[in-house]
């Protein structure tokens, strides 16, 4: 057999965590009805912070919060831009994501090549050895634990909990919001800085745990993606955890189909990646009454509170 | 207590004013950069900006090279600015830079070793046809299917650059390089080439495409029905569609002028300075030049002054990596800076800013 099935499956959970924190980050971020376009960039950021201090001081930990710490300084910028200086979100989304980039190239000058701490698997060997199960469920780091746990978390935060109640008001109905006498600006700065955390995670993790290396624009549209799968997940935190399965299961099948060495065009499987995502946007999209029900109301509007 | 007064109309002259002022932020803000770096600040900004177009020993070699990356930078915001305008997001220029080129530069292959003073128009059109059709697909979807643009038109980039991958090392790769990736140079055959056509100036057809698509825009913004559509769908869409406008032609009109302008870009480039097809020639100029149009304003003549001045601040930051070793991506960082400021800059053209007291609630 050419490919591994079990082995698939593992590659699969570790793909696809990176896009999974990122994406749920910024899900919070656009249920506060912020749109912010910068997660490749904060993600990028994350990832040459993350690689920089897990070199330098060989902690795991440590790489991960200095990780999420890039982010939030990048997501902190958007804030100041978007919601005290009342700039457009879409331009400084970009601006963010184009900044980020170049920040994290200058950042990362002389890491190539560098080795970070190995990444410690959490259970013991003996419950990895089982056959099927144990690599699956057992095999992994910490950090792909925490990253299902964080969805848990955000779905019950948002469903079940006033704070929830008060992000999706503030996010369907910023005015309302406001009368109601919640500070509406600060909400989204709080969920603007938290999406930066989870998308500075998001990279920390690729570059030291998946891909244990720096490479200069590493992320490859991994934030782009992040977006993409909250709108195909309707703003829906479970549904961002099995799209982010999606997108992880075809960019780990298409790098084992790529070195089987079948006899698919590399063009092809190298941008499966993207084109499937797009595929499943249009479906959803295509859509009408479901994607205008759950995206929230107040998405991406400037917010300015008169007299 | 500092509170912001929405204005009724966007100040005049703070909208000329942001860029200049974003531009001087930026110097001192990437002037700190630099130093952190451990370079001399004002040397560095010097460099960038001052030496080439007036340091004696540069300048013969920098000032042509300022039309040849101002063109791609000016002709591809030039379309990306239309969109904006109606907020219509194609973020994927440099995709359709891309697939511009390779079509093109496909075309002119195609008649190797043809000499035929045809053969350029016809790579100009393949060109401008291949961005078009690239923009084409976030264009569709998003009328039929009401598909994010911006999000497909950015995914559709890494597409983009998987095909340049495999046609630089496959289906276009020259026949004569042994083995090596890269097409044909296009740019030293007769036929195919973009030359200089005046001599030490830089400036080559796409430069002139780029000087006529800044006057055939600010005709259209003006003069022309069109443009009242593009400007009153981005400023009021709801009143554009009690007028009659569109939505859907104007966002497939904005997204096919500006790939097919990038496409345009594209062939230009790799007919001329770039040369030949090669997995790595595109530079950025699709992400560039959505920096180039917001330092413009959106405006044709602003976008024209934009182009000039990141043209500068990537000549600029060469010379600054060859004199002072400053790392490349430090112009990146640089440049990303310039539209930060600019944005937090505008909040002065839209907003009045009062000094009041906080009165007892």
């Amino acid at each position: 057999m050419l490919i591994d099935p079990v082995t698939l499956v593992v590659a699969l959970i570790i793909a696809s965590t990176p896009v999974l924190l990122a994406a749920i980050g910024e899900l919070v971020v656009e249920k506060t009805g912020v749109l912010n376009l910068g997660v490749e960039g904060m993600m990028i950021v994350g990832a040459v912070t993350g690689f920089i201090v897990a070199v330098e001081t060989g902690s795991v930990t440590l790489a991960y919060l200095a990780g999420m710490a890039g982010g939030m300084v990048l997501s902190a910028l958007f804030a100041i831009l978007t919601q005290v200086l009342l700039s457009n979100q879409v331009a400084t989304g970009l601006a963010l994501t184009l900044f980020g980039i170049g920040l994290a190239a200058l950042l990362g000058v002389g890491y190539p090549g560098s080795t970070p701490p190995r990444v410690p698997d959490i259970f013991p060997q003996a419950l990895q050895d089982i056959p099927i199960a144990g690599p699956i469920l057992f095999g992994h780091s910490a950090m792909i634990y925490l990253a299902v746990m964080l969805v848990a978390t955000v779905w019950y935060v948002l469903q079940h909990t006033r704070t929830g109640l008060i992000l999706r008001a503030v996010g369907e109905s910023h005015d309302a919001a406001h009368a109601l006498g919640y500070k509406v600006i600060r909400i989204r700065i709080l969920a603007i800085l938290f999406g930066g955390a989870c998308a500075g995670l998001g990279g920390a993790f690729l570059s030291v745990a998946r891909v244990q290396n720096w490479i200069e624009g590493m992320t490859v549209g991994a934030g782009w993606i992040a977006l993409a799968l909250v709108v195909f997940a309707s703003w829906k935190p479970w549904r961002v955890l099995f799209g982010a399965y999606l997108f992880g299961g075809i960019s780990a099948l298409q790098l084992r189909l790529q070195a089987a060495e079948v006899n698919v065009p590399v063009a092809l499987l190298d941008s499966s990646p993207y084109v499937v995502t797009i595929i499943v946007l249009v479906l959803i999209s295509s859509d009408r009454a479901r994607a205008a029900l759950n995206a929230p109301a107040s998405l991406g509007k400037v917010f300015h509170a008169s007299g | 207590m500092i509170v912001l007064e929405k204005r009724p109309t966007p100040s005049r002259f703070w909208g000329a004013a942001t860029p200049v002022a974003a531009v001087f932020l930026t110097m001192i803000a990437g002037g700190i950069m630099f130093a952190a770096l451990g370079k001399d600040p004002v040397e560095a900004i010097r460099i960038i900006f001052w030496d080439p177009l007036f340091n004696a020993q540069f300048a013969s070699y920098s000032r042509p090279q300022l039309l040849i990356k101002a063109g791609p930078l000016i002709l591809i915001a030039i379309g990306l600015s239309l969109g904006f305008k109606a907020g219509i997001w194609n973020i994927g220029a440099e995709g359709q830079y891309i697939i511009g080129a390779i079509c093109g530069a496909a075309f002119g292959l195609a008649f190797w070793p043809s000499e035929s003073p045809l053969l350029f128009p016809g790579m100009v059109i393949a060109g401008l046809i291949g961005g078009w059709a690239w923009a084409m697909i976030p264009g569709v979807l998003k009328t039929r299917f009401r598909t994010n643009e911006i999000l497909v038109s950015l995914l559709l980039v890494y597409v983009a650059e998987a095909i340049l991958a495999s046609a630089a090392t496959s289906w276009l790769r020259s026949p004569d390089a042994m083995g090596f990736p890269g097409s044909r140079n296009l740019a030293r055959h007769p036929g195919t080439d973009n030359p200089e056509l005046i001599a030490g100036t830089g400036m080559h057809w796409g430069v002139l495409a780029a000087f006529i698509a800044v006057i055939a825009a600010y005709v259209l913004m003006n003069r022309h029905v069109l443009g009242y559509q593009i400007r009153l769908a981005g400023q009021a869409p709801r009143a554009a569609r009690f007028a009659g406008v569109d939505p859907n032609r104007l966002v497939l009109l904005c997204l096919g002028i500006s790939g097919a302008l990038a496409g345009a870009a594209g062939l230009f480039e790799v007919s001329g300075p770039a040369g030949q097809i090669s997995i790595d020639f595109n530079v950025g100029y699709g992400f560039t030049a959505i920096i180039v149009a917001f330092l413009g304003r959106l405006h044709p003549i602003g976008i024209l002054l934009a182009g000039l001045l990141m043209a500068l601040t990537y000549i600029g930051g060469e010379l600054a990596q060859l004199m002072l070793g400053i790392p490349a991506p430090a112009i990146q960082a640089f440049q990303g800076m310039l539209l930060f400021f600019l944005l937090a800059l505008d909040v002065l053209s839209n907003y009045h800013i009062r000094l009041k007291r906080t009165e007892a609630a």
